[in-house]
């Protein structure tokens, strides 16, 4: 694995000078992501954040190739041109080795975007899938997404008299992608940059389709200083509400584990987008997501072999 | 014009039984492309079928994308067309209608992609029979649309619209009728293998996503100081394709004696009717046509062969000194008037000073069959608009009514 040194002096595929906000977890995320690529990439991006702030014309951020075409369809542009890659080099038009990597908002993986995510992964395009996951449609002003966790606030599930923020929980889009079967699926976090480098690196250079989903923060739309990002990043790791895995071959890892599981609450307190529920009608939503919390980490320790006993609560055997 | 043989010196093919759904699939097992992403659907599942065949035999050395949706189909076909492959697909009805995002992409990127049609009537209520609704629909997509009366012009379209595709970097639908082509059985000169890869040539596309030396950024946003000029730019590509169609038309003539241009007409020289077809009715046309002649009426067709962009001057030359001309549109418009057909001829008449009667004849939706009695119920109807019989500008063939089935 390359040092944080080699990394940065690298050739870097997202150039400074696009318009992503001070702060964006998603910038942080993708520089670190390409910048773990030992081959040139080849990059199919969907709408959203990152597309609108790298490439308006007549400028561009992006120092590889790099194609946009629509938001539910990343996944299918990429196999196009993958395969397009494998017949040009089968017939002799091209020699170079070339990784490519699709990269989609929340949005454009967990909703719009999972047909085609599915697809190409089931026909094995050798390509990534990099999902920034900020939990809520930031782009176009802070909507909730399939991702978007229990009781946050967003514009389309405000915190009202009501009804407090958004009802149920988010859905785990990676173990969707550990039921196709694929070689290489993690689970990563932008604040921690070796775990998600090292990560990138791996699945960049399997054979045959890797899911990353990565917690990406949004300063705008999560609700906090732009200098809190990393902070705030490294307390969804730290409760658990984002834990870091990687998932080989079918076989689960935990690749990191908090010295001590801190409640979630801190890391609710510091985002606007859950104030609501710290007020007192709506305390019981906090007690929720964590024993939601508690019981996935439960069920992810024994995935990964690394729980007390087969008897521990909340523990489904059946995954 | 038209699909008629002349005698020459030309490179000859092999006769073979083949529906129209094989002679695409025989047409792309010829052409090789590089990537073919598809998605079955009825009546186009064949050729699916068949080419996966080809791709299981190594008859070819396509890399076969089996996707989940016409969606991901089209999105794919994009990717590989901006990475420098040669791509197609084909789809029908509510595949191009899920599509429908992805043409304007395609057309907007300048890809070359080559898609064949077969030309099914469009949900609700479902039906997997013939009409034009799907491909009508796709008419301001910015694709080249070609349209096929026959197996053999299927065959030929497909070949053409590669060379089209690559010339112009524009798309190209090549459409013809489900089921009534799809399905039949008819006999289709199949060219020598090296002759089509030679008509084509190798693709050398302009940019690939694949020349990681020399980074592209495909599709960016583009707001309104220069989105715009973009569009004024594909405009004016679409305008030049008439020029290239009758170029690669003449070449494929020249090659092998079939000729083609925009339209074709029949029998229109002298004629005081005509009617304006498009796909395999025109067939059927011909045939009342014949019959009609031989009654000493003079009436003759014109075909359109391409659709998009429309031949404007074209269409008005050949019809303008007709007494009366009957549009048939296998398609409805919400116009608020008649078919999409309809419309554009009369549009395509207006610069002309003598401006002929025009009735729409809406026919064939959803399968239903046209029949050389009703086209000559047709005619006779001409005849006495030409006369100066007022009848509805919006006429239904063969529908149910009370007082019977109309035209019959």
């Amino acid at each position: 694995m390359p040092t944080a040194r080699e990394l940065v002096r690298r050739k870097p595929v997202l150039v400074s000078g696009h318009r992503m906000c001070s702060g964006c977890g998603a910038a942080m995320t993708l520089r670190q992501v390409l910048l773990s690529s030992p081959y040139p990439v080849v990059i199919a991006c969907a709408t959203g954040c990152v597309e609108v702030s790298t490439s308006i014309f007549p400028e561009t951020a992006w120092n590889a190739s790099w194609i946009h075409s629509a938001f539910e369809n990343t996944a299918a542009t990429i196999s196009g041109v993958e395969a397009a890659y494998r017949a040009l080099k089968r017939k002799g038009k091209i020699e170079r080795e070339i990784k490519f990597i699709a990269i989609a908002g929340d949005g454009g993986t967990y909703d719009i975007g999972l047909q085609a995510l599915s697809g190409a992964l089931e026909r094995w395009h050798d390509f990534v899938f990099v999902c920034y996951d900020n939990g809520a449609y930031m782009n176009t002003g802070i909507q909730r997404s399939g991702a978007t966790p229990r009781g946050a606030y967003t514009t389309t599930t405000p915190a009202g008299k009501v009804i407090p923020g958004k009802v149920h929980p988010r859905k785990d889009l990676t173990a969707i992608a550990v039921a196709h079967n694929i070689p290489y699926v993690a689970q990563a976090n932008a604040a921690y940059w070796r775990d998600l480098t090292t990560k990138a690196e791996k699945a960049i250079t399997t054979e045959g389709p890797a899911v990353l989903v990565i917690y990406s923060d949004c300063n705008l739309g999560h609700g906090h200083e732009p200098s809190e990002a990393i902070d705030i990043s490294r307390l969804a790791t730290e409760t658990c509400f984002w834990p870091l895995y990687e998932v080989v071959e079918g076989k689960y890892r935990l690749t990191y584990r908090p010295k001590e599981k801190l409640p979630v609450r801190l890391w609710l307190e510091r985002q606007a987008r859950f104030r609501h529920l710290f007020e007192p009608q709506n305390e019981h939503i906090i007690d929720e997501i964590q024993r939601e919390v508690d019981k996935a980490w439960e069920r992810l320790l024994w995935l990964c072999g690394e729980s007390k006993g087969e008897s521990s609560e909340g523990v489904d055997k059946g995954a | 014009m038209g699909s008629t043989k002349v005698g020459g010196n030309f490179i000859r093919g092999q006769i073979k039984g083949l529906i129209g759904d094989d002679a695409v699939a025989e047409a792309m097992r010829q052409i090789n492309p590089d990537v073919v992403a598809a998605y079955p659907i009825t009546p186009q599942t064949l050729i699916v079928e068949k080419f996966a065949e080809f791709v299981s035999d190594g008859l070819v050395d396509t890399e076969m994308i089996h996707v989940e949706s016409e969606h991901s189909a089209m999105s794919a076909c994009i990717g590989a067309a901006a990475a420098g492959a040669r791509a197609m697909t084909s789809t029908a009805s509510q595949g191009l209608a899920l599509m429908w995002e992805m043409l304007y992409i395609a057309s907007s990127l300048r890809l070359p992609i080559v898609m064949a049609v077969t030309n099914r009537a469009l949900n609700s209520n479902l039906n997997i029979h013939c009409d034009h609704a799907d491909t009508m629909g796709a008419r301001d997509s910015g694709w080249i649309q070609l349209y096929s009366e026959n197996a053999q012009e299927v065959y030929d379209n497909t070949i053409q619209a590669v060379r089209i595709a690559e010339t112009i970097y524009l798309p190209v639908m090549v459409c013809f009728d489900g089921f009534v082509v799809s399905h039949s059985l008819e006999p289709v000169e199949v060219l020598p293998d090296e002759a089509v890869r030679e008509f084509i040539g190798e693709f050398k596309p302009l940019y690939s996503l694949l020349d990681v030396d020399n980074p592209i950024t495909v599709g960016p946003v583009d707001l309104p100081p220069f989105y715009m000029e973009h569009k004024r730019s594909q405009w004016e590509a679409v305008n030049r394709a008439p020029a290239v169609v009758i170029d690669v038309g003449m070449e494929f003539y020249r090659r092998f004696g079939r000729a083609y241009g925009l339209v074709e007409s029949y029998e229109l020289k002298d004629a005081e009717l005509a009617l304006v077809a498009i796909g395999s009715a025109a067939g059927t046309v011909k045939a009342a046509i014949d019959v009609a002649r031989s009654k000493g009426i003079k009436a003759g067709l014109l075909k359109i062969r391409m659709y998009r962009p429309f031949p404007w001057a074209t269409i008005r030359k050949l019809l303008e000194g007709m007494k009366a001309i009957g549009v048939m549109d296998r398609a409805l418009s919400s116009n608020g008037e008649g078919g999409p057909l309809f419309t554009d001829i009369k549009a395509a008449l207006y610069e002309s000073e003598k401006r002929p009667k025009v009735i729409n004849y809406i026919y064939g939706l959803g399968g239903r069959d046209i029949t050389i009695t009703q086209i000559l119920n047709i005619l006779k109807q001409l005849e006495a608009v030409a006369s100066g019989e007022a009848v509805e500008p919006v006429q239904w063939v063969g529908l149910r009514t009370k007082a019977g089935v109309t035209f019959s």
